[in-house]
Protein backbone atom coordinates (compact mmCIF):
# COMPACT_ATOMS: atom_id res chain seq x y z
CA UNK A 1 0.00 0.00 0.00
CA UNK A 2 3.17 2.91 0.67
CA UNK A 3 4.22 1.83 -2.56
CA UNK A 4 1.91 2.42 -4.72
CA UNK A 5 0.76 5.61 -2.38
CA UNK A 6 4.79 7.04 -3.18
CA UNK A 7 4.18 6.07 -6.69
CA UNK A 8 1.30 8.08 -7.20
CA UNK A 9 2.40 11.28 -5.04
CA UNK A 10 5.35 11.19 -6.92
CA UNK A 11 3.79 10.63 -10.24
CA UNK A 12 0.88 13.68 -9.56
CA UNK A 13 3.56 15.70 -8.26
CA UNK A 14 5.50 15.47 -11.40
CA UNK A 15 2.33 16.09 -13.26
CA UNK A 16 2.08 19.17 -11.34
CA UNK A 17 5.49 20.21 -11.60
CA UNK A 18 5.31 19.58 -15.34
CA UNK A 19 2.20 21.43 -15.84
CA UNK A 20 3.14 25.03 -13.27
CA UNK A 21 -0.64 25.08 -12.87
CA UNK A 22 0.21 25.66 -9.38
CA UNK A 23 2.83 27.65 -9.55
CA UNK A 24 0.76 30.45 -12.56
CA UNK A 25 -2.63 29.74 -11.54
CA UNK A 26 -3.37 28.46 -8.12
CA UNK A 27 -0.67 30.71 -6.16
CA UNK A 28 -1.95 33.98 -8.43
CA UNK A 29 -5.10 33.00 -7.41
CA UNK A 30 -4.69 32.82 -3.98
CA UNK A 31 -2.54 35.99 -3.33
CA UNK A 32 -5.11 38.17 -5.23
CA UNK A 33 -8.24 36.53 -3.25
CA UNK A 34 -6.34 37.37 -0.03
CA UNK A 35 -5.45 40.96 -0.61
CA UNK A 36 -9.37 41.39 -1.96
CA UNK A 37 -10.14 39.80 1.67
CA UNK A 38 -7.44 42.27 3.54
CA UNK A 39 -9.15 45.29 1.27
CA UNK A 40 -12.88 44.81 1.99
CA UNK A 41 -12.07 44.54 5.93
CA UNK A 42 -10.93 48.11 5.44
CA UNK A 43 -7.48 49.74 6.42
CA UNK A 44 -7.58 49.02 10.20
CA UNK A 45 -4.49 47.20 11.20
CA UNK A 46 -6.12 45.88 14.54
CA UNK A 47 -9.22 44.41 11.58
CA UNK A 48 -6.85 42.87 9.68
CA UNK A 49 -5.14 40.72 12.31
CA UNK A 50 -8.00 39.92 14.24
CA UNK A 51 -9.43 38.38 10.88
CA UNK A 52 -6.34 37.23 9.37
CA UNK A 53 -6.86 33.65 10.42
CA UNK A 54 -10.46 33.75 9.23
CA UNK A 55 -9.12 34.71 5.63
CA UNK A 56 -6.29 33.04 5.02
CA UNK A 57 -8.41 29.45 5.73
CA UNK A 58 -11.02 31.25 3.22
CA UNK A 59 -8.67 31.67 0.46
CA UNK A 60 -7.20 27.97 1.26
CA UNK A 61 -10.50 26.52 0.91
CA UNK A 62 -11.15 28.26 -2.39
CA UNK A 63 -8.00 26.87 -3.21
CA UNK A 64 -8.83 23.31 -1.84
CA UNK A 65 -11.58 23.10 -4.19
CA UNK A 66 -9.86 24.18 -7.02
CA UNK A 67 -7.03 21.70 -6.65
CA UNK A 68 -9.07 18.79 -5.67
CA UNK A 69 -11.12 19.56 -9.56
CA UNK A 70 -7.05 19.79 -10.78
CA UNK A 71 -6.24 16.46 -9.05
CA UNK A 72 -9.42 14.35 -10.15
CA UNK A 73 -8.78 16.47 -14.03
CA UNK A 74 -5.44 14.43 -14.47
CA UNK A 75 -7.26 11.04 -14.09
CA UNK A 76 -10.42 11.95 -15.86
CA UNK A 77 -9.32 11.29 -19.54
CA UNK A 78 -11.60 7.86 -19.93
CA UNK A 79 -7.92 5.96 -21.41
CA UNK A 80 -6.51 6.86 -18.27
CA UNK A 81 -9.39 6.35 -16.44
CA UNK A 82 -9.52 2.77 -17.98
CA UNK A 83 -5.56 2.42 -18.17
CA UNK A 84 -5.51 2.96 -14.55
CA UNK A 85 -7.93 0.25 -13.19
CA UNK A 86 -6.43 -2.28 -15.34
CA UNK A 87 -3.49 -1.67 -13.20
CA UNK A 88 -5.42 -3.32 -10.05
CA UNK A 89 -3.57 -1.24 -7.80
CA UNK A 90 -4.83 -0.87 -4.22
CA UNK A 91 -7.04 1.60 -3.87
CA UNK A 92 -6.06 2.24 -0.46
CA UNK A 93 -2.56 3.21 -1.65
CA UNK A 94 -4.00 5.18 -4.49
CA UNK A 95 -6.30 7.76 -2.23
CA UNK A 96 -3.01 8.12 0.25
CA UNK A 97 -0.29 8.60 -2.59
CA UNK A 98 -3.11 11.20 -3.96
CA UNK A 99 -4.19 12.70 -0.45
CA UNK A 100 -0.36 12.94 -0.46
CA UNK A 101 0.64 15.21 -3.14
CA UNK A 102 -2.40 17.42 -2.44
CA UNK A 103 -1.02 17.61 1.10
CA UNK A 104 2.52 18.63 -0.54
CA UNK A 105 0.60 21.05 -2.64
CA UNK A 106 -1.62 22.87 -0.33
CA UNK A 107 1.45 23.02 2.08
CA UNK A 108 3.00 24.88 -0.75
CA UNK A 109 0.21 27.20 -1.04
CA UNK A 110 -0.34 27.53 2.51
CA UNK A 111 3.52 29.08 2.58
CA UNK A 112 3.10 31.76 0.19
CA UNK A 113 -0.60 32.69 1.92
CA UNK A 114 1.30 32.51 5.50
CA UNK A 115 3.54 35.19 4.49
CA UNK A 116 0.78 37.18 2.52
CA UNK A 117 -0.97 37.36 6.24
CA UNK A 118 1.95 38.39 7.79
CA UNK A 119 2.94 41.09 5.35
CA UNK A 120 -0.56 42.42 3.75
CA UNK A 121 -2.78 41.49 7.37
CA UNK A 122 -0.36 42.40 9.70
CA UNK A 123 -0.14 38.61 11.94
CA UNK A 124 2.38 38.69 14.39
CA UNK A 125 5.30 36.28 13.10
CA UNK A 126 5.78 34.66 16.27
CA UNK A 127 2.39 33.75 16.98
CA UNK A 128 1.78 33.17 13.06
CA UNK A 129 4.48 30.22 13.22
CA UNK A 130 3.26 29.02 16.29
CA UNK A 131 0.50 28.08 14.80
CA UNK A 132 1.99 26.16 12.29
CA UNK A 133 1.37 22.67 13.52
CA UNK A 134 -2.40 23.38 13.70
CA UNK A 135 -2.21 24.46 9.92
CA UNK A 136 -0.56 21.52 8.85
CA UNK A 137 -3.03 19.25 10.50
CA UNK A 138 -6.12 21.17 9.02
CA UNK A 139 -4.40 21.36 5.57
CA UNK A 140 -4.08 17.65 5.99
CA UNK A 141 -7.37 16.70 6.53
CA UNK A 142 -8.66 18.71 3.99
CA UNK A 143 -6.54 16.83 1.57
CA UNK A 144 -7.92 13.52 2.73
CA UNK A 145 -11.32 15.11 2.90
CA UNK A 146 -10.91 16.89 -0.66
CA UNK A 147 -9.23 13.48 -2.15
CA UNK A 148 -12.47 11.45 -1.13
CA UNK A 149 -14.85 13.90 -2.06
CA UNK A 150 -13.09 14.58 -5.63
CA UNK A 151 -13.15 10.75 -6.35
CA UNK A 152 -16.68 11.15 -5.47
CA UNK A 153 -18.19 13.03 -7.93
CA UNK A 154 -14.92 12.43 -10.60
CA UNK A 155 -17.13 11.50 -13.94
CA UNK A 156 -19.47 13.44 -13.14
CA UNK A 157 -21.05 16.18 -15.91
CA UNK A 158 -21.57 18.48 -12.93
CA UNK A 159 -18.68 18.31 -11.57
CA UNK A 160 -17.31 21.58 -10.98
CA UNK A 161 -20.70 22.48 -9.33
CA UNK A 162 -20.94 19.14 -7.59
CA UNK A 163 -18.17 19.13 -5.42
CA UNK A 164 -18.69 22.42 -3.47
CA UNK A 165 -21.78 21.33 -2.55
CA UNK A 166 -20.49 17.78 -1.09
CA UNK A 167 -17.50 19.25 0.15
CA UNK A 168 -18.47 22.72 1.57
CA UNK A 169 -20.88 21.57 4.56
CA UNK A 170 -17.81 18.87 5.94
CA UNK A 171 -15.10 21.54 5.21
CA UNK A 172 -17.17 24.39 7.34
CA UNK A 173 -16.40 22.74 10.72
CA UNK A 174 -12.33 21.63 9.97
CA UNK A 175 -12.37 25.61 9.27
CA UNK A 176 -13.86 26.90 12.01
CA UNK A 177 -11.39 24.79 13.80
CA UNK A 178 -8.64 25.53 12.21
CA UNK A 179 -9.72 29.37 12.34
CA UNK A 180 -10.06 29.16 16.19
CA UNK A 181 -6.86 27.21 16.73
CA UNK A 182 -4.75 29.88 14.58
CA UNK A 183 -6.33 32.83 16.38
CA UNK A 184 -5.46 30.71 19.75
CA UNK A 185 -2.16 30.62 18.82
CA UNK A 186 -1.62 33.90 17.80
CA UNK A 187 -3.04 35.43 20.86
CA UNK A 188 -1.25 33.32 22.59
CA UNK A 189 -3.09 30.48 24.15
CA UNK A 190 -3.35 27.12 24.68
CA UNK A 191 -4.63 25.88 21.18
CA UNK A 192 -4.49 22.08 22.58
CA UNK A 193 -8.25 20.96 22.88
CA UNK A 194 -8.66 22.21 18.79
CA UNK A 195 -5.13 20.83 17.72
CA UNK A 196 -7.17 17.40 19.12
CA UNK A 197 -9.69 17.99 17.12
CA UNK A 198 -8.04 18.45 14.28
CA UNK A 199 -6.11 15.18 14.72
CA UNK A 200 -9.17 13.03 14.91
CA UNK A 201 -10.65 15.06 12.04
CA UNK A 202 -7.18 13.93 9.78
CA UNK A 203 -7.56 10.17 11.09
CA UNK A 204 -11.08 9.64 10.61
CA UNK A 205 -10.86 11.37 6.76
CA UNK A 206 -7.55 8.81 6.35
CA UNK A 207 -9.98 6.36 7.76
CA UNK A 208 -13.14 6.88 5.87
CA UNK A 209 -10.39 7.38 2.60
CA UNK A 210 -8.48 4.21 2.80
CA UNK A 211 -12.09 2.00 3.49
CA UNK A 212 -14.09 3.47 0.80
CA UNK A 213 -11.97 5.03 -2.24
CA UNK A 214 -12.35 1.75 -4.14
CA UNK A 215 -15.39 1.30 -3.89
CA UNK A 216 -16.04 5.32 -4.69
CA UNK A 217 -13.54 4.33 -7.91
CA UNK A 218 -15.31 1.54 -9.56
CA UNK A 219 -18.82 3.73 -8.55
CA UNK B 1 -6.34 -25.47 -26.51
CA UNK B 2 -8.27 -24.88 -23.35
CA UNK B 3 -10.81 -22.69 -22.13
CA UNK B 4 -9.68 -19.46 -20.29
CA UNK B 5 -12.76 -17.04 -20.06
CA UNK B 6 -16.42 -18.22 -20.52
CA UNK B 7 -19.68 -15.64 -20.21
CA UNK B 8 -22.74 -18.02 -20.18
CA UNK B 9 -25.90 -15.77 -20.29
CA UNK B 10 -24.62 -12.69 -19.46
CA UNK B 11 -26.65 -9.59 -18.86
CA UNK B 12 -24.79 -6.24 -18.35
CA UNK B 13 -27.00 -3.03 -18.10
CA UNK B 14 -26.26 0.87 -17.71
CA UNK B 15 -28.55 3.28 -16.11
CA UNK B 16 -31.38 0.24 -16.83
CA UNK B 17 -29.92 -0.34 -20.80
CA UNK B 18 -29.16 -3.25 -21.38
CA UNK B 19 -25.08 -3.15 -22.95
CA UNK B 20 -25.27 -6.98 -23.20
CA UNK B 21 -28.52 -9.36 -23.48
CA UNK B 22 -27.80 -12.96 -22.36
CA UNK B 23 -24.40 -13.01 -24.15
CA UNK B 24 -22.59 -16.75 -24.28
CA UNK B 25 -18.86 -17.56 -24.97
CA UNK B 26 -15.96 -18.88 -24.41
CA UNK B 27 -11.88 -17.74 -25.02
CA UNK B 28 -9.77 -20.56 -25.72
CA UNK B 29 -5.95 -19.89 -25.25
CA UNK B 30 -3.67 -20.10 -28.30
CA UNK B 31 -6.97 -18.51 -30.39
CA UNK B 32 -7.32 -14.75 -31.65
CA UNK B 33 -11.19 -14.69 -30.89
CA UNK B 34 -12.14 -11.56 -33.14
CA UNK B 35 -15.76 -10.01 -32.29
CA UNK B 36 -17.57 -8.71 -35.29
CA UNK B 37 -20.97 -6.71 -35.19
CA UNK B 38 -22.13 -2.88 -36.09
CA UNK B 39 -21.80 -0.24 -33.50
CA UNK B 40 -23.76 -0.73 -30.06
CA UNK B 41 -23.39 -4.56 -31.15
CA UNK B 42 -22.12 -5.16 -27.71
CA UNK B 43 -18.80 -6.20 -28.83
CA UNK B 44 -16.51 -3.37 -26.28
CA UNK B 45 -19.21 -4.33 -23.59
CA UNK B 46 -17.80 -8.16 -24.21
CA UNK B 47 -14.35 -6.87 -23.55
CA UNK B 48 -14.98 -5.17 -20.27
CA UNK B 49 -16.60 -7.76 -19.01
CA UNK B 50 -13.77 -10.19 -19.73
CA UNK B 51 -11.20 -7.29 -18.22
CA UNK B 52 -13.20 -6.97 -15.11
CA UNK B 53 -14.21 -3.43 -15.68
CA UNK B 54 -17.91 -3.72 -16.27
CA UNK B 55 -19.93 -5.52 -13.12
CA UNK B 56 -22.00 -8.49 -14.31
CA UNK B 57 -26.13 -8.08 -13.63
CA UNK B 58 -27.02 -11.77 -13.96
CA UNK B 59 -25.39 -14.70 -15.94
CA UNK B 60 -22.37 -16.88 -15.27
CA UNK B 61 -18.81 -15.14 -15.86
CA UNK B 62 -15.14 -16.65 -15.24
CA UNK B 63 -12.22 -15.66 -16.64
CA UNK B 64 -8.71 -16.74 -16.12
CA UNK B 65 -10.44 -19.01 -13.20
CA UNK B 66 -12.03 -15.52 -11.55
CA UNK B 67 -15.66 -15.98 -10.94
CA UNK B 68 -17.08 -12.26 -11.65
CA UNK B 69 -20.28 -12.80 -9.72
CA UNK B 70 -18.62 -13.77 -6.38
CA UNK B 71 -15.26 -12.22 -6.87
CA UNK B 72 -13.78 -8.89 -6.44
CA UNK B 73 -12.95 -7.65 -9.86
CA UNK B 74 -9.75 -5.78 -9.31
CA UNK B 75 -8.16 -9.24 -8.68
CA UNK B 76 -8.75 -10.62 -12.72
CA UNK B 77 -7.51 -6.97 -13.89
CA UNK B 78 -3.75 -7.23 -12.95
CA UNK B 79 -3.59 -10.55 -15.42
CA UNK B 80 -5.44 -9.49 -18.02
CA UNK B 81 -4.20 -6.85 -20.75
CA UNK B 82 -6.54 -4.05 -22.22
CA UNK B 83 -5.73 -1.91 -24.71
CA UNK B 84 -8.50 0.49 -25.61
CA UNK B 85 -8.76 3.03 -28.37
CA UNK B 86 -9.15 6.52 -25.98
CA UNK B 87 -4.74 6.14 -25.35
CA UNK B 88 -3.24 4.82 -22.50
CA UNK B 89 -2.05 6.17 -19.12
CA UNK B 90 -0.67 9.91 -18.30
CA UNK B 91 -0.31 12.82 -21.04
CA UNK B 92 1.36 14.90 -19.16
CA UNK B 93 4.43 12.18 -18.48
CA UNK B 94 7.05 10.80 -20.38
CA UNK B 95 6.50 7.06 -22.85
CA UNK B 96 9.23 5.94 -20.28
CA UNK B 97 8.17 7.79 -17.38
CA UNK B 98 4.29 5.66 -18.26
CA UNK B 99 5.80 2.66 -18.69
CA UNK B 100 7.61 2.77 -15.12
CA UNK B 101 5.20 4.33 -13.15
CA UNK B 102 2.71 1.17 -14.82
CA UNK B 103 5.71 -1.51 -13.91
CA UNK B 104 6.05 0.20 -10.13
CA UNK B 105 2.46 -0.20 -9.59
CA UNK B 106 2.16 -3.66 -10.58
CA UNK B 107 5.37 -4.86 -9.28
CA UNK B 108 7.03 -5.45 -12.71
CA UNK B 109 11.10 -4.75 -12.87
CA UNK B 110 11.37 -1.77 -15.16
CA UNK B 111 14.13 -4.54 -17.03
CA UNK B 112 11.61 -5.48 -19.82
CA UNK B 113 11.33 -1.37 -20.45
CA UNK B 114 13.73 -1.22 -23.12
CA UNK B 115 13.10 -3.77 -25.07
CA UNK B 116 9.14 -3.41 -25.45
CA UNK B 117 9.85 -0.06 -26.73
CA UNK B 118 12.16 -1.06 -28.94
CA UNK B 119 9.62 -3.84 -30.30
CA UNK B 120 6.84 -0.95 -30.87
CA UNK B 121 9.25 1.30 -32.43
CA UNK B 122 9.29 3.68 -29.96
CA UNK B 123 12.97 3.81 -28.13
CA UNK B 124 13.29 7.26 -30.27
CA UNK B 125 10.00 8.75 -28.59
CA UNK B 126 10.99 7.46 -25.18
CA UNK B 127 11.30 10.99 -23.46
CA UNK B 128 8.52 12.19 -25.48
CA UNK B 129 5.28 13.46 -23.24
CA UNK B 130 2.07 11.15 -24.37
CA UNK B 131 0.43 14.29 -25.49
CA UNK B 132 2.88 14.91 -28.41
CA UNK B 133 2.43 11.34 -30.13
CA UNK B 134 0.02 10.36 -32.75
CA UNK B 135 -2.98 8.16 -31.81
CA UNK B 136 -1.30 5.14 -33.25
CA UNK B 137 1.92 5.92 -31.65
CA UNK B 138 -0.63 5.69 -28.56
CA UNK B 139 -1.32 2.24 -29.63
CA UNK B 140 1.72 1.53 -29.84
CA UNK B 141 2.58 2.63 -25.84
CA UNK B 142 -0.46 0.43 -24.72
CA UNK B 143 0.81 -2.52 -27.01
CA UNK B 144 4.26 -1.85 -25.46
CA UNK B 145 2.70 -1.91 -21.65
CA UNK B 146 0.82 -5.39 -22.89
CA UNK B 147 4.70 -6.85 -23.68
CA UNK B 148 5.81 -6.14 -20.25
CA UNK B 149 3.12 -7.57 -18.79
CA UNK B 150 2.47 -10.72 -20.74
CA UNK B 151 -0.86 -11.56 -19.93
CA UNK B 152 -2.75 -14.71 -20.48
CA UNK B 153 -5.75 -13.25 -21.74
CA UNK B 154 -5.43 -9.80 -24.31
CA UNK B 155 -8.51 -7.52 -25.10
CA UNK B 156 -8.32 -5.30 -27.74
CA UNK B 157 -11.25 -2.71 -28.42
CA UNK B 158 -10.19 -1.89 -31.99
CA UNK B 159 -6.77 -2.28 -32.14
CA UNK B 160 -6.18 -1.62 -36.17
CA UNK B 161 -8.07 1.45 -35.93
CA UNK B 162 -5.55 4.07 -36.22
CA UNK B 163 -2.57 1.86 -37.10
CA UNK B 164 -0.91 2.57 -40.59
CA UNK B 165 0.01 -0.39 -42.78
CA UNK B 166 3.12 -0.77 -40.95
CA UNK B 167 1.56 -0.90 -37.53
CA UNK B 168 -0.95 -3.34 -39.58
CA UNK B 169 1.62 -5.70 -39.88
CA UNK B 170 3.41 -4.97 -36.79
CA UNK B 171 0.54 -5.93 -35.09
CA UNK B 172 -0.68 -8.97 -36.80
CA UNK B 173 2.81 -10.19 -36.14
CA UNK B 174 3.26 -9.64 -32.79
CA UNK B 175 -0.84 -11.28 -32.06
CA UNK B 176 0.75 -14.18 -33.62
CA UNK B 177 3.73 -14.30 -31.33
CA UNK B 178 1.45 -13.59 -28.54
CA UNK B 179 -0.82 -16.90 -29.30
CA UNK B 180 2.14 -19.29 -29.83
CA UNK B 181 3.33 -18.44 -26.57
CA UNK B 182 -0.30 -19.81 -25.56
CA UNK B 183 -1.75 -16.40 -24.25
CA UNK B 184 -5.95 -16.16 -25.60
CA UNK B 185 -6.20 -12.68 -27.50
CA UNK B 186 -9.91 -10.91 -28.14
CA UNK B 187 -10.01 -8.34 -30.71
CA UNK B 188 -13.56 -6.29 -31.62
CA UNK B 189 -12.94 -4.82 -34.85
CA UNK B 190 -16.37 -3.66 -37.38
CA UNK B 191 -14.22 -4.21 -40.25
CA UNK B 192 -15.50 -7.56 -41.39
CA UNK B 193 -12.25 -7.51 -43.98
CA UNK B 194 -9.80 -6.68 -41.72
CA UNK B 195 -9.75 -9.45 -39.35
CA UNK B 196 -9.12 -12.61 -41.87
CA UNK B 197 -5.73 -12.59 -41.84
CA UNK B 198 -4.90 -13.89 -38.54
CA UNK B 199 -8.52 -14.46 -36.65
CA UNK B 200 -9.01 -18.22 -35.92
CA UNK B 201 -12.44 -17.67 -34.53
CA UNK B 202 -14.83 -15.23 -35.62
CA UNK B 203 -18.33 -14.06 -32.96
CA UNK B 204 -20.37 -12.17 -34.77
CA UNK B 205 -22.60 -9.64 -32.47
CA UNK B 206 -25.63 -7.61 -32.61
CA UNK B 207 -27.80 -5.93 -29.94
CA UNK B 208 -26.01 -7.04 -26.91
CA UNK B 209 -26.08 -10.68 -28.21
CA UNK B 210 -23.98 -13.62 -29.88
CA UNK B 211 -25.43 -14.15 -33.49
CA UNK B 212 -22.79 -16.83 -34.74
CA UNK B 213 -19.48 -18.39 -34.14
CA UNK B 214 -17.19 -19.65 -36.36
CA UNK B 215 -13.83 -21.10 -36.61
CA UNK B 216 -11.71 -20.28 -39.33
Amino acid sequence: MMRVAWLVARKDLRIETRSRVLLWQVLPFGVIALILSGLAVGPNDEAMRHAAPGLFYLVILLVVLFMIGRGQAVESPAGTRTSVAMLGADPAGIFLGKTLALFVELVVTAAVLLTGVVVLLHAPVAGTASALPSVLLTLGALAAGGTLYGALVAGADVQATLLPIIALPPFAGLLIIGEKSFAAAVAGQSSVKWLLFLFVSLLAYLAVGILLYGVTEES
Amino acid sequence: MATIAELVDVVVTSGGFPLLAGATVHIDDHEVTVLTGDNGAGKTSVLRVLAGLSPVTSGRAVVLGVDLMTTDRRLLRRRVGWLGHEGSLYDDLTVKENLTFAAGMTDRPTDAIASALDRVGLTSRQNTRTQQLSAGQRRRLGLAWLLIRRPALWLLDEPYASLDARGRDFLDDLLRDVVAAGAGVVVSSHDPLGHERFATRTVEMAGGRILGDEFA
